[in-house]
């Protein structure tokens, strides 16, 4: 009987592995593709679907069967820990401008010189070529870039505020409650860097201690620390000054009308994001065929749409109907998306590991010398003394029980 | 001090279930937004199901969880079974402890584990091991055998050993009596095993992040890489209808216990009567 149950084992066990290695083999090609999640037209909301469509040119245009297999991530660092553990293969990812850096440095990059591989790369506009993070054009190619400027609500804004159009409006007293924070160290003490006018990449500490000192500053001015609760906040009315990316303006522009835009004039964050093949990739040429494919005018125009961040295509930015379609979602969607002074967007680097670790313990120092702090530590003594009581009152009345009895 | 506990419960009770209701109640709202609820609609259900990624997201987790959760209840069984017919105490308590360890190891050492492990093995030449179901498998039915153990193994304890014995006086064999004796007596709490094997292997997030592969994502992981930008109205309708796929297996879970409980009951009785006699 136990042997029966053993063999039985055995053999579910080599008929699940021999299932597994069939559903991988199969003579289709896998395109194994990891962006952000909901950073690409899926055929949702009668969208077009942009990986069906690849799969479809595939199949008519180069006669081969290709499936692509594609997954998603929250944020550049998971992104990083899945590159670098090597655990698994992607053959076209999406990083940020630093991450980029950050693995063509470590070596996760293949070289791909797309201005050569890649022939819709002539499109590209010159301002997002050569950045620093790939200064010879060699592993990237741009594929949306983002903008952080300052959305605010005209109806519990006054009209004439003269801090509109500054960072200044982000500390003013008289909108105390309603303001709202980046919930990120990188993104809030950038707001403080611009709004004092030092480089958001500065190395110099004193230039931190100040931003956290103007930080402190707004804290008692701050609603909230948030990321994506912005959404609801801003478009709910109930915080009135909150920074965020241009293309998410527009999200909550559709929901909420009185909602405006500006860029500070300060100057402010710009990031890209862009293509990449990982080195260890298995199709590094359909690879490329992918990323050229995602800059056609047709499909870079559907992400474009389904985003709402720029594109930095010109097949994209240059056509007169996505013009039309954008400025219906807000008149000045084009002149918020493509009209703005590069001269003074900064990008932010990956910063060196004494700043970073300067950049995590003054946040934390700020984040924790907050008021709700103190009220922690009352609520957990409250909590302690009250379990404690409940005991005593318990052992008490059992023992009066048992003396009754 | 009557009418104190009774709004403690409420209040207990309405923080409890506050989200679930919220998230339910919006599922239904036509305009994707939480600030007001305009008409109530199945719009988002609708887009659900026409979101393939998501819907085969939900069938590998189906897939994985009913796969690891009859897998961990099936070795977790019979580990229980070898556990409580250890002779030595000392041994016995050893063994317990060491099945206990994985359950309070914090989960993302266990993954981070798990994945170091499942990327040396897969550099190993003979050992073809790619990341994706294979690796989700061992990984779930790894954290789900200690739950199992820890619900069967109580069971075995409160087992009558002499029931056994007098099975094999009577000529049975040893896997006939484990057949007919033991598995009987022990099935409330593998049956309770499985289900939480099952639970737990469907919601976990944190081992299947490091082990899992673009080949095989499971909903947890599918729903948090939505959180990269706004999440989408549709992971509402979805999980709305995990809350109320949860509920009926909790119903039916709660009733078929109840019904076993009766029948145990009826059995112990006369097992007590012949234990005095003797």
């Amino acid at each position: 009987m136990v042997k029966k149950i053993v063999s039985l084992c055995v053999i579910a066990v080599l008929a699940l592995a021999m299932l597994c290695s069939c559903n991988a083999g199969g003579d289709s090609v896998t395109l194994y593709v990891y962006n952000w999640g909901e950073y690409i037209s899926d055929g949702s909301e009668g969208s077009l679907d942009t990986n069906a469509a690849f799969e479809e040119y595939c199949k008519t245009t180069l006669g081969k069967n290709v499936t692509v297999n594609y997954s998603t991530y929250a944020s550049n660092e998971d992104l990083y820990s899945k590159i670098s553990s090597g655990a698994v293969s992607y053959d076209v990812i999406f990083p940020s401008d630093y991450m980029v850096a950050r693995l063509a440095a470590e070596g996760f990059l293949m070289k791909i010189d797309p201005a050569k591989n890649v022939e819709n790369y002539q499109y590209i506009n010159e301002d997002f070529k050569n950045l620093y993070y790939d200064a010879n054009n060699e592993y990237s190619v741009p594929y949306t870039y983002g903008t952080v400027g300052i959305i605010y609500n005209t109806e519990l804004i006054e009209e004439n505020e003269p801090d509109i159009g500054s960072w200044a409006l982000m500390w003013n007293e008289k909108y105390s409650g309603s303001i709202l924070q980046f919930n990120n160290p990188r993104d809030a003490f950038g707001t403080a860097h611009f709004y004092q006018g030092t480089s958001a990449n500065s190395e110099n500490e004193a230039d931190w201690r100040a931003a956290q000192e103007l930080l402190k500053k707004q804290k008692s001015v701050v609603q909230g620390y948030v990321m994506d609760e912005v959404f609801n906040k801003m478009e709910g009315g109930s915080a009135a000054v909150a920074p965020y990316y241009a293309g998410d303006f527009f999200t909550m522009y559709e929901e909420n009308e009185s909602l405006a835009f500006f860029y500070p004039k300060e100057g402010t964050n710009v990031f890209v994001d862009a293509m990449c093949v990982p080195s260890n990739s298995q199709n590094k040429d359909l690879a490329l065929e992918y990323i050229n494919f995602m800059l056609t005018e047709d499909i870079a125009i559907a992400n474009a749409e389904a985003i709402c961040y720029a594109s930095p295509n010109r097949l994209v930015y240059e056509n007169e109907e996505y013009a039309a379609g954008m400025n219906e979602i807000h008149p000045d969607a084009m002149d918020i998306l493509y009209n703005y002074d590069m001269e003074k967007m900064e990008y932010f680097y990956d910063l060196p590991e004494n700043v970073r670790n300067l950049q995590n313990e003054l946040w934390e120092e700020l984040k924790i010398e907050s008021s709700i702090g103190g009220a922690v530590y009352i609520i957990c003594g409250v909590i302690v003394v009250a379990l404690a009581a409940f005991f005593i009152i318990r052992a008490v009345v059992k023992k009066k029980k048992e003396s009754a009895m | 001090m009557k009418t104190l506990s009774r709004i403690y419960m409420v209040l207990v009770f309405a923080l409890l279930y506050a989200p679930i209701i919220v998230l339910v109640l919006f599922s239904f709202n036509e305009r994707g937004s939480l600030n007001q609820f305009t008409t109530f609609s199945f719009y988002w259900y609708a887009e659900l199901f026409r979101d393939a990624t998501a819907l085969g997201a939900l069938k590998n987790s189906l897939y994985l969880a009913i796969s690891s959760s009859v897998l961990a209840t099936v070795i977790g069984t019979l580990a229980a079974f070898g556990i409580n017919n250890l002779r030595s105490r000392y041994i016995k308590t050893v063994i317990r402890s060491v099945t206990n360890i994985p359950m309070m190891n914090p989960d993302i050492v266990t993954g981070v584990s798990m994945m170091l492990l499942f990327v040396f093995a897969s550099t190993m030449p003979f050992l073809p091991l790619k990341f994706g179901f294979v690796t989700m498998l061992i990984a779930h039915t790894t954290f789900n055998i200690p739950y199992v153990i820890l619900s069967v193994l109580p069971r075995f304890a409160q087992m009558d050993k002499h029931l056994t014995e007098a099975a094999l006086d009577l000529g049975c064999t040893p896997a006939g009596s484990f057949f007919r004796i033991e598995l009987p007596y022990v099935l409330p709490g593998v049956v309770s095993g499985l289900m939480l094997g099952f639970t737990l292997s469907l919601d976990d997030f944190v081992i299947s992040h490091f082990v899992s592969s673009p080949d095989f994502q499971t909903l947890p992981l599918y729903v948090y890489t939505q959180t990269a930008h706004k999440v989408k109205f549709s992971m509402y309708a979805l999980c709305a209808l995990m809350v109320f796929a949860i509920l009926i297996l909790l119903l039916l879970v709660n009733f078929a216990g109840s019904f076993n409980l009766g029948k145990s009951k009826v059995k112990r009785k006369p097992k007590t009567g012949v234990k005095e006699n003797g």
